[in-house]
């Protein structure tokens, strides 16, 4: 094999799915929380591990349950996942040097279980000199396979305790995302401004009565498109 | 255990576009490059994603609604467990539920 070899072996998933086992802990209560709040939604057991298990992308299903309306809105939590999930775009194409060397289902099929972690690990690993692709699809379907025991528990515990609507509890959705949100902050000179102008437009298509997912793609969009803007003015 | 039509059909409609994202993103991104606009938008877009939900979601919920968001933004900056800024997040709520 020349240097540039990249093999796809069960060797190199078994220790992209033993690297994972701490992030499972760190995911597990996000888990929950889509549990919960999937419940309190009116999705039955059924349907909240069918998405967790298609969807497989924890904020974009949050903020979808949070935009659930009765019948299910298709547009808009079709939208909001294409929105929040627009960041996984570009992961793959960071991870050519592996997945360029891949074919038919090891390809398509590894990609189905690209999310936020397994791209980071994956990069780590391969800035390590790590050659085994499979490592990817190991971290990504460890994630996966607790993910769906994480949310299949939050639901049911949600159905067994029964919470009333305006619980605190539900508070948790929005706090989860507060929470992420803080280690994405990068600077005042970075973030200040395009943060605050999501804030804004969001707030203001809210009070023009815009239905979901409209504030939330119009904030997202605007803020994002000021900080490119600003970014690239700058450079 | 029941599967509407309604919510199998949102379900599959995220599942689409979710996984356009992840496999149309390489496979785009690697037959042409991107515009350096949309690249930078790109890594600029999660920030943006999260306020932009989380400003009327506060808004709903008045003044005990940031009151809560402050106390999770602390807890998450200083001991980096989304567990526990999750609970606290909760916890402010009930209390100041409690006062009102």
């Amino acid at each position: 094999m020349s240097g540039s070899g990249v093999s796809f072996t069960l060797n190199g998933a078994l220790r992209g799915a033993r690297a994972a086992i701490p992030l499972v802990v760190g995911t597990f209560p996000f888990g929950i929380v889509v549990g919960v709040i999937s419940d309190s939604k009116g999705l039955s057991l059924l349907e909240t591990l069918a998405m967790s298990a298609l969807v497989f992308a924890g904020s974009s299903q949050l903020l979808a349950l949070e935009l659930w309306t009765e019948p299910a809105p298709v547009l808009g939590a079709s939208l909001a996942a294409l929105v929040v999930n627009m960041r996984l775009a570009p992961m793959g194409a960071a991870l050519a040097p592996w997945l360029d060397r891949l074919r038919g289902l090891k390809l398509w099929g590894t990609l189905a279980t690209l999310v936020d972690h397994s791209y980071a690990m994956s990069a780590a690993e391969q800035r390590r000199g790590g050659r085994d692709a499979a490592y990817l699809l190991g971290v990504g379907l460890m994630l996966w396979a607790f993910w769906l025991v994480a949310v299949g528990l939050g639901h049911v515990f949600g159905a067994v305790v029964r919470l009333p609507p305006g619980h605190p509890l539900y508070f948790a959705a929005t706090a989860t995302f507060c929470a992420i949100l803080v280690p994405v902050w990068q600077g005042v000179r970075r973030d200040l401004l395009p943060w605050a102008l999501a804030a804004a437009v969001a707030l203001l298509a809210w009070r023009a009565g815009l239905g979901a997912p409209w504030p939330l793609l119009a904030g997202a969009l605007s803020g994002a498109s000021l900080g490119a803007w600003l970014e690239l003015r700058r450079a | 255990m029941t599967l509407r039509t309604d919510v199998l059909l949102a379900i599959l409609g995220m599942a689409l576009a979710t996984y356009l994202c992840r496999a149309g993103g390489y496979a785009l991104f690697r037959a042409l490059r991107p515009p350096r606009f949309v690249e930078v938008m790109l890594q600029h877009l999660p920030g943006p994603i999260f306020i932009a939900y989380v400003a009327p979601a506060l808004a709903t919920q008045g003044a005990r609604g940031f009151v809560a968001a402050a106390a999770v933004v602390v807890t998450q900056a200083t001991t980096r467990n989304l567990a526990a800024a999750i609970a606290v997040g909760v916890g402010a709520m009930w209390l100041l539920g409690l006062v009102r």
